[in-house]
């Protein structure tokens, strides 16, 4: 295992992809000449060219579709959308064509495309550079979302992204990519579905994903400081949810909470929840709830742009306030 | 033009009319479903440019407008009509509608819904050809209505900065569902709009098969031996509605019947009936052969064939079992 920082692991992906395969292109604003603006593809424009490290117009609704007619034929394009904000104006493309062309002509095409493109708060960047917009992407039949919250994850989920058949929308997060972890030496497929307990523990279950799993692993070592010991679940997959992953830790724990960066309506935890119900609310002991943003666009100033974010201390509070101790 | 190809494209243009007549009277006894929308008066423009493609090599790919172009391609008219009567021996086994045909072995790329979505779906099909140094070239058939999209000035701007060998053919029929082309858009000669992005473009009588012949002759050749876009611009209309649920307050009876004078099938009819090709009854025989056709064979197909299978129903949404969601082939580290 090599310490790898995340912008890195990523670009080993693409790399190896790239060498491998011919028809793996990327494209995306300053993905080649420039290097890429976190870097992620750093050095694939002087291995691969500019017929396969593609620099785009500042056109997010059109070459979002380009990518997607192009894998329609056999490509396997990466796009990069270089904020999550821009990704508004890729989602006809993507929903309408992208996440629908195999179903609509009976399985006859599929649209092996891949979009990464981070969102968050990042250092006030403002309301239309900090969107946090998983919820919109996980509740679209046929795209599937994936969120990595360490290095490895975001080098092995690219790569079974690049290769799987379906689109895939990976939600990363501006702050994380320079996060440093551990990555296989060895060539990796991180899995598309499912859940992974990064910490168990018996007393209550925190779900996070992406940087609020790292929120939900400092909350559990300072609750461990009192005896109590969160589980805390990384949701690396959004769409589909791990429904069988939720379930099984919410048997075991008896108490949920989902600790997410966006505001909470029609969010990840309402979804978190609306499972929770429906597969193990009699073995609840305690209502779910949430940890979620304050609801409304970020604002600029340092102080209030502070207060809208969750921390891990809130979550130390919710865990306290679910167990009757708060 | 050779007699041989005349009688062809006027046999197809006949064919493509009663089919779609057929399908207006299927409709109305609700045999089909959802949104129709016919093609009656356009006929040149599909079968004209194609006649100077390849059909079922080059990959087409059009607006919802789609019946003709996918029977132009060589998708069976029986499972275009099964399609719209959503059974499982469609061409989208009856996933799709009249809206979304699809036939991946002919290269008919689909039909799509959302105007202007095509422009840049076409640009990637010919980025793929491109990659691939294939021979064959992306035709994407569209409205003019699509033109006032974003899509149309991004796709047209990446088309030509990358040269990709994709043929944009914009089958002006003056309206943009129920809003006249003069209420709408800037510039009424849509050929004029491909010029900032520096494509060579041209116009046609959308009405005349051999002026879009010709002209389609030439920017499919440009095409295909340039691998650089090109854009052609027919000026036609539609006799029906924009779709069934069109009410028609926005055109007069009047300006409707002027253009039904310049009927595309009528108007080679009597140029080839002139030229000695074809004969009244030659042709009152061929309408016969193809009602028959419609009637004993493609809606009796359409009729009896299963509806898709219930177990179907999620079938597609994802790629079946495929090994990279699981962590790859050895099951994930």
């Amino acid at each position: 295992m090599a310490q790898m920082q995340f912008w890195d692991a990523l670009r080993r992906a693409y790399d190896e992809e790239m060498a491998r395969d011919p028809m793996v292109i990327t494209m995306g604003e300053d993905v080649g000449v420039a290097g890429g603006t976190y870097k992620a593809t750093f050095g694939l424009y002087d291995t691969y060219g500019e017929e396969r490290v593609i620099d785009t117009p500042i056109s997010e609704g059109s070459f979002m579709g380009i990518a997607t007619g192009a894998s329609m034929l056999g490509v396997r394009p990466v796009v990069e959308i270089m904020s999550v904000n821009f990704a508004w104006l890729a989602m006809d493309q993507l929903f309408n064509s992208a996440a629908k062309i195999r179903y609509m002509s009976g399985g006859q095409l599929k649209c092996p495309v891949v979009v990464r493109s981070p969102g968050g708060t990042a250092h006030q960047l403002a309301a239309q550079h900090s969107a946090r917009m998983e919820k919109v992407f996980m509740g679209i039949a046929g795209l599937r979302v994936v969120t990595p919250s360490n290095p490895k994850q975001a080098y092995g989920m690219l790569k079974a992204a690049i290769r799987c058949d379906d689109p895939v929308f990976i939600n990363e997060h501006e702050a994380m990519y320079a996060m440093q972890g551990e990555v296989p030496d060895g060539e990796y497929f991180h899995p598309l579905e499912g859940s992974e307990v990064a910490r168990p523990g018996r007393d209550i279950t925190l779900f996070g994903y992406n940087i609020s799993v790292h929120w939900c692993l400092a909350a559990a070592e300072e609750l461990s400081k009192q005896g109590i010991e969160a589980e805390v679940v990384d949701l690396f997959a959004l769409n589909p949810l791990d429904r069988a992953g939720i379930k099984a830790s919410v048997s075991k724990t008896h108490r949920a909470i989902i600790v997410e960066e966006a505001e909470a309506p029609v969010g990840v935890g309402s979804e978190v929840m609306a499972i929770i119900n429906e597969e193990c609310f009699w073995q609840l002991d305690a209502p779910p709830a949430r940890v979620s943003a304050v609801n409304t666009p970020i604002p600029y100033a340092a102080n209030l742009e502070k207060m809208v974010i969750p921390t891990s201390a809130d979550v130390v509070s919710k865990v306290l306030e679910v167990l009757g101790r708060g | 033009m050779k007699t041989e190809l005349r009688l062809k494209m006027l046999r197809d243009m006949l064919f493509a009319r009663r089919f779609e007549e057929q399908c207006y009277q299927d409709y109305q006894v609700r045999k089909i479903g959802g949104f129709l929308h016919l093609y009656p008066g356009q006929e040149a423009c599909a079968h004209g440019v194609m006649a100077a493609a390849r059909p079922g090599q080059d990959y087409v790919i059009t607006g919802y407008r789609d019946h003709v172009h996918a029977l132009v391609c060589g998708v069976p008219a029986k499972e275009v009509m099964a399609e719209l009567y959503g059974k499982a021996t469609g061409s989208s086994g009856g996933f799709g509608g009249s809206m979304h045909i699809f036939d991946a072995a002919r290269h008919f790329m689909g039909g799509y819904a959302l105007v202007g979505g095509p422009f840049p779906l076409a640009a990637g099909l010919a980025m793929a050809l491109k990659m691939q140094g294939k021979e064959e070239i992306a035709i994407c058939f569209l409205g003019d209505a699509a033109n006032n999209q974003g899509t149309f000035h991004e796709t047209l701007n990446m088309a030509s900065v990358w040269k990709l060998p994709v043929l944009f053919v914009c089958e002006n029929n003056l309206y943009g569902i129920g809003t006249s082309i003069q209420r709408s858009t800037a510039e009424l000669d849509q050929w004029k709009r491909a010029a900032p992005y520096n494509i060579p473009a041209a116009w046609a009588n959308g009405q005349d098969i051999e002026a879009v012949h010709d002209a389609a002759t030439v920017a499919v050749n440009h095409v295909r031996e340039t691998r650089t876009p090109y854009f052609l611009e027919l000026k036609t209309y539609r006799f029906r509605g924009h779709s069934m649920s069109d009410g028609g307050a926005y055109r007069t009876r009047d300006e409707v019947d002027e253009w039904r004078k310049k009927d595309p099938i009528e108007l080679l009819l009597a140029r080839m009936i002139e030229a000695g090709e074809v004969t009244q009854e030659q042709y009152e025989a061929w309408d016969e052969e193809i009602m028959s056709e419609i009637e004993d064979e493609i809606v009796p197909f359409a009729e009896e064939s299963p509806e898709p299978d219930p177990a179907d129903l999620t079938r597609y949404v994802f790629v079946e079992n495929d090994p990279y969601v699981h962590g790859g082939p050895k099951g994930g580290a």
